[in-house]
């Protein structure tokens, strides 16, 4: 069974369409991530699924059931919110069991409720709290705590851990994931950093322009993205996109960065048949950071190995980042962070051919 | 070091703060005094002086036997007068106040702004300007000259105040908290009586206050629509001082001028630290 399915739901606000059709299904137990740059209308999406908002048009499913008329309190969906909007009179307990309180159900199975939640999520010493009595991460606990004891078939999580300092983030971000493993909840889960919708999702749905760009399991979205925006948004530093030549080659097209120069990089793009209509035509060649690294390191096929102009050098620690010039163009690299090669100076550089992604630069899309 | 407060600027600036303070309280002293001396005191030496027999009779015969249009209770049942439309109509008009900015900060439908302006514009409509239509509409549901009558005009009246206050109190809330209650299943009364009453005291404190000393120094209303045993204290007090028989009864009258003022001074007293404070609040987190 679907837990959430979305048929062509459109949102107008007066003249701007902030939504424009989205379709989406979402199985059982999935996690699915909405990610994009703020005003893309994921926010307004899990909205209107919630039931907090209307769609202008289009239907939302709901574990089989056709939720457009239904109140927000009979979807069966609980939601965290980002500023955990916990009710800042009441108690921790009476927090979670407001929802309870509001449905009638009874005191005893409120109790069990309550007590199972509290196990979970270890925050049994602090149910006699008020809120403004709790850390942030015990605030998102709780919140989380309000959600859990509901046992909804669908949870929906509205960028919960953006008002969390880095460190707590990263350790949210675990337990939220762990959560999910533990209890296999469908989740939709919206929010703008692309890391938590990498590490924590099943299936991303990226959103740009009231629109979803590409609905797919993180390492298809990473590795195939499905236009230049998914390119360009998914992953830090973001995809290198480059213009380049195609040209026909020994049994496999060429890409050619900065054709007609002195320092064009030639690159034999094997098992790249899909692009065999664009031979002799120009074209954005995506490539990740992480395959441009210090010449001499071997990754599992044979690389390119090319000279290239070292711009600027920015060590993380993990790794070194260098800005560099490909055929005339900017390019990032990741390279060991013991490599600290000198601005201004050539250095030699590998190239991982074999997760280059071409795109067609009238339509953005695609092409292998 | 020296001692800056004695600067000559400084002095001067208290002198002026005297000054003003003093123009401020002459006429509260002037009664004070007035309300501790004898009637025949007053008459024979001047409306200004020092009590040469202090008349604390006066306060008494103010209270339960000076005669006011021919009944000689006192202030006393105006007094109880004021408190009936007083207090009902406080409570009502903070509670309705408090629901109604609720409703336009926290949720959205259909003329809710347009609703809120029509409510607030009432603040800025003359007393007097309001006057005839009342006549009409108590006319036709018949309560002239009651106190019912009294406390509708102030509930209402009072709406325009006590909407703006809590709306504007309200706006802070974060929209996130009505939504999350929602989801929980909460319905519009709910929401307010479970989560935004239990945050909303300095509000309701402020709107009391403010209701409350309006409504019991309101004079225009309670001496058009009311007459005879009906009439609150303030409007009681102009009958009183139209009484006069024979003799000024200035010692009396300051009396019962001061009694009058007493519950607005305590309401001020007990709650003053908090008006102040309740103006400029608004943060909820």
């Amino acid at each position: 069974m679907s837990a959430l399915i979305l048929r062509d739901v459109h949102k107008r606000f007066g003249a701007t369409e902030v939504l424009k059709g989205i379709s989406l299904e979402m199985g059982s137990g999935e996690f699915t991530v909405l990610v994009g740059p703020s005003g893309c209308g994921k926010s307004t999406l899990l909205n209107i699924v919630a039931g907090l908002d209307q769609p202008s048009a289009g239907t939302i499913e709901i574990g089989g059931r056709v939720v457009n008329d239904v109140a927000p309190k009979d979807r069966d969906i609980a939601m965290v919110f980002q500023s955990y909007a916990l009710y800042p009179s009441m108690t921790v307990r009476q927090n979670i069991t407001f929802g309870m309180e509001c449905r009638h159900v009874p005191k005893k199975e409120q109790e069990a409720a309550l007590a199972n939640v509290a196990r979970l999520l270890q925050i049994e010493p602090l149910l006699g709290r008020k809120p403004a009595q709790l850390s942030g991460g015990q605030r998102q606990r709780v919140a989380m705590g309000r959600a859990l004891v509901r046992d909804p078939l669908l949870f929906l999580f509205d960028e919960p851990l953006s008002n969390l300092d880095a460190k707590l983030r990263v350790e949210m971000r675990m337990e939220i994931k762990r959560l999910h493993q533990r209890i296999g909840a469908s989740i939709v889960y919206v929010t703008h950093d692309q890391i938590e919708a990498m590490t924590m999702a099943t299936r991303i749905a990226v959103m740009h322009q009231g629109e979803v760009q590409q609905f797919a399991d993180p390492d298809t979205v990473y590795r195939a993205p499905a236009n230049l925006f998914v390119a360009r948004f998914m992953g830090s530093p973001p995809m290198n996109t480059l213009p380049a030549r195609l040209e026909a080659g020994d049994g496999a097209p060429v890409a050619v960065i900065g054709a007609g120069r002195d320092d064009a990089v030639r690159l034999r793009l094997q098992g790249y048949d899909a692009a065999a209509s664009f031979v002799g035509r120009e074209v954005v060649l995506g490539i990740r950071p992480e395959c441009i690294a210090e010449g001499g390191r071997v990754f599992s096929g044979a690389p390119v190995v090319v000279n290239a102009p070292v711009e600027m050098v920015e060590p993380t620690g993990a790794e070194t980042i260098v800005l560099l010039r490909l055929g005339g163009e900017s390019a990032l690299a990741r390279i060991s962070p013991d490599m600290r090669p000198r601005p201004g100076e050539s250095a030699s550089f590998a190239l991982d051919t074999r997760r280059i992604c071409l795109f067609d630069p009238q339509t953005e899309r695609l092409i292998a | 070091m020296r001692d800056r407060s004695f600067a000559p600027s400084r002095m001067l600036i208290y002198l002026v703060v005297s000054l003003v303070a003093a123009a401020y309280l002459v006429p509260l002293v002037v009664v004070v005094l007035n309300s501790l001396r004898s009637n025949v005191e007053i008459a024979q030496t001047s409306m200004i002086g020092w009590p040469r027999e202090w008349a604390f009779g006066n306060y008494l015969t103010a209270w339960s036997d000076f005669c006011v249009a021919q009944t000689c209770a006192g202030i006393r049942p105006y007094m109880l007068n004021s408190a009936l439309v007083t207090i009902p109509a406080t409570i009502f008009s903070t509670l309705l106040g408090a629901v109604a900015g609720y409703a336009v900060s926290l949720w959205r439908f259909p003329g809710d702004r347009w609703i809120y302006g029509v409510v607030t514009l009432g603040i800025f409509l003359p007393q007097q300007m309001r006057l005839l239509p009342w006549t009409i509409v108590l006319r036709d549901i018949g309560l002239i000259n009651t106190l019912a009558g009294l406390v509708l005009i102030h509930t209402i009246q009072g709406l325009s105040f006590t909407t703006l206050f809590c709306r504007n109190y309200y706006v802070a809330v974060p929209q996130e908290l009505i939504r999350a209650a929602r989801i929980d299943g909460a319905g519009f009364y709910r929401i307010f009586w479970r989560i935004i009453l239990p945050l909303s005291p300095p509000i309701l404190i402020v709107t009391v206050i403010w209701q409350f000393t309006h409504i019991w120094n309101e004079f225009l209303y309670g001496v058009t629509f009311t007459n005879g045993q009906q009439q609150p204290v303030t409007a009681a007090l102009i009958a009183l001082s139209a009484a006069v028989a024979d003799i000024p009864q200035h010692g009396v009258q300051s009396a019962a001028v001061m009694i009058a003022a007493l519950p607005t001074l305590l309401v001020y007293l007990l709650g003053g630290r908090y008006f102040v404070r309740g103006l400029t609040a608004g943060a909820v987190k």
